[in-house]
């Protein structure tokens, strides 16, 4: 199984995420990096002018790259943002948005975890219009995943599983970071920037529930397949996917990477992975079909 | 395309074959509904039709000269396929007039079984843009989209004009902000999703916990969605209508939108002029009595408006959730 970086979803500093990207270069074991704003449209025009020299460089130290794309498209610069992609030559793309298809004219595609693929029959159809590598969607149950994978062996596809990150629970028009601040979308003055790993949201008694960053509404656990990694090797996942934070991400990938190649236990490396303070608690859930904020422990898996 | 105005249908609601039937005599076109099971979007206890029901629910729409919709508009997980091809096969059997999809599988079985039936795009494939749409009709020959509650008026005629099939907007009832179609939020909280199993905050996770001095929590599982004084009346407890806390806020607010009801009764003409074909009323989860008001004020507005008069409302306030109503996103991009 091969190793990949998810976009950035947040909205950081142009020197904050070129700091980033340098270390993914030079010390992670991540073998692809998805490059590329696919929250917000306001957020684009800062990062674009450095991003050619990013690609440059994490391809320099061997990491494939590919160009993500909008997931909500609905403006005009959010279309050309979607057909812009089409101009990008020599290099993968991720369409997440259905936006991205019309014109795709049968080139080789890769299909980001928010276009909905559930099932055999849309994973074959999208394949036949030149989709070769399918992040499926955070909420599929592994049984689901499991049957995925099936088809993408016979035609010869790529899936994809976020391991590690906030799932996205689900998207909006709005803006709720602007909201929070009192603010709408237009005059948001990018308040976003403010909450590197998204803005807190809490139940009235106080409870951690959720995590809001823009247009974007995130779980508060971070998912946390590593336990999974076995599971999905042998049913035929290829790549496994880590969503950047805040915290060490090459620390992360290096916990991954280890367990994935067999060089540590899962239990040794979730020991690891506790120790990198993240600041809220893992989960499962999703790949279990149970609750989606649950952490399944092993224990209670085999007994299962 | 079709910028023809003074012609809208109107869309109405029937989760149940009562509702169904009094819609239809209040004067809807046509009727939207769904089985029994997660093959739609509105998967509750106690609603939709078993297939004998609706076998003669379209009998009695057809004759009363409605066209039936039906709603096959959730995702289908993998392995699971066949419950959807049930649902299509047999409303293709019972005569339905269009299915409402959302899945690329599913609208391409239908298209590849059924290339006759019209094919709907549901809001819960979330085709916001021009290329999205046009995906679809091209793929599968979709006839009419269904848009999402996020565009302006300005930006639904924009839309018009590039596409080759009918728009289809809602006018009334709940007011849905995220994203159709990818929000995973009840799945997170109680294990059941949104887009395959067609369940939104499940009544069975539902809690409602009122203490000693009077005051209401409502929750969702694990976690509280609001909590209400004793002079409050307590909603249901929909995620994305719940009050929480942020980091900036003194007190608890309504973080992602307010209990409220969208009513566009004031823009039907713009609406037309902005080449809607279809208006669609929600409220599959609603009682007779509540569809029977909204159909009849809505069948007797875009009949005035259709004879070139102005229309007149009944007043829909007191149907409208939380006595609050917004014409949300279609009055201005400040919504967002």
């Amino acid at each position: 199984m091969k190793l990949t970086l998810g976009p950035i979803p947040f909205h950081w500093s142009n020197e904050t995420k070129l700091d980033f990207y340098a270390r993914i270069a030079d010390e992670s074991s991540v073998d692809t990096v998805y490059l590329g704003e696919v929250i917000c449209s306001k957020r684009a025009p800062f990062f674009e002018p450095r991003l050619e020299e990013v690609a440059e460089r994490l391809e320099h130290a061997g990491k494939t790259v590919v160009f993500s794309s909008l997931t909500e498209v609905m403006l005009k610069r959010e279309r050309q943002a979607t057909e812009g992609l089409f101009d990008i030559e020599g290099r993968e793309i991720e369409i997440n948005n259905s936006s991205g298809l019309f014109n795709i004219d049968g080139r080789a595609h890769r299909i980001g975890p928010m276009m909905n693929v559930y099932n055999e029959a849309t994973m074959a159809y999208l394949a036949r219009g030149g989709a070769t590598h399918f992040a499926l969607p955070v909420e599929l149950p592994g049984t689901s995943v499991s049957l995925l994978a099936d088809v993408a062996k016979d035609i010869g596809a790529g899936v994809e599983i976020q391991v590690f990150g906030r799932a996205s629970v689900a998207v909006s028009a709005r803006c709720y970071h602007a909201r929070a601040h009192g603010r709408i979308k237009d005059n948001c003055q990018f308040i976003c920037e403010d909450d590197p790993d998204g803005m807190a949201l809490k139940t009235l008694d106080n409870q951690d529930f959720l995590t809001i960053n823009g247009i974007q509404t995130m779980s508060h656990s971070y998912v946390n397949l590593l336990g999974e990694l076995g599971e999905m090797d042998a049913m035929g996942v290829t790549h496994c996917r880590l969503s950047p934070h805040s915290q060490d991400m090459v620390a992360v990938s290096k916990v991954f990477r280890d367990v994935m190649d067999g060089k540590s236990e899962p239990g040794k490396g979730q020991e690891c992975l506790n120790a990198l303070d993240i600041p809220a608690p893992f989960s499962n859930g999703f790949w279990h079909g149970k609750s989606g904020h649950l952490f399944v422990t092993p224990d209670a898996q085999s007994a299962a | 395309m079709n910028n023809t105005t003074n012609t809208a249908e109107l869309i109405c609601p029937a989760g149940t074959p009562a509702a169904l039937r009094t819609a239809v005599d209040a004067g809807a076109d046509a009727v939207y509904c769904g089985f029994q099971n997660a093959t739609n979007a509105r998967n509750f206890p106690g609603l939709n039709f078993t297939p004998q029901e609706m076998e003669k629910s379209v009998a009695y729409a057809h004759e009363k000269g409605a066209k039936v919709l039906l709603a096959v508009n959730t995702f289908p997980p993998a392995g699971k396929f066949d419950l959807w091809k049930q649902a299509v096969t047999a409303g293709a059997k019972m005569g339905v007039d269009a299915f409402i999809v959302a899945d690329v599988g599913v609208a391409d079985y239908v298209a590849r079984t059924h290339p006759d039936k019209r094919l709907h795009l549901s809001v819960q494939a979330a085709a916001s843009s021009p290329e999205a749409i046009r995906y679809y009709a091209r793929e599968f020959g979709v006839k009419r989209v269904v848009l999402p509650r996020i565009l302006t008026i300005p930006e639904i005629r924009d839309i018009s004009g590039q596409i080759p099939c009918e728009i289809e907007t809602f006018i009334f009832g709940n007011h849905g902000l995220m994203v159709e179609g990818r929000c995973s939020l009840t799945n997170y909280i109680t294990g059941l999703s949104t887009n395959m199993d067609g369940v939104c905050s499940p009544a069975a996770d539902v809690e409602y916990i009122r203490d000693d001095a009077g005051n209401m929590t409502t929750r969702l599982g694990d976690y509280t969605i609001d909590c209400y004084s004793c002079d409050e009346t307590a909603g249901y407890p929909t995620i994305c209508k719940g009050r929480y806390r942020a980091p900036h806020r003194d007190d608890g607010y309504y973080a992602f939108e307010e209990p409220i009801s969208l009513n566009l009764s004031r823009m039907l003409p713009d609406l037309m002029g902005a080449g809607v074909n279809a208006f669609k009323i929600e409220g599959r989860q609603r009682s007779r009595a509540y569809v029977r008001r909204v159909v009849s004020a809505f069948r007797k507005a875009v009949d005035d408006i259709r004879a070139g008069g102005e229309p007149e409302f009944a007043d829909l306030h007191a149907l409208t959730e939380g006595q609050k109503q917004t014409e949300g996103a279609f009055k201005s991009k400040t919504w967002r």
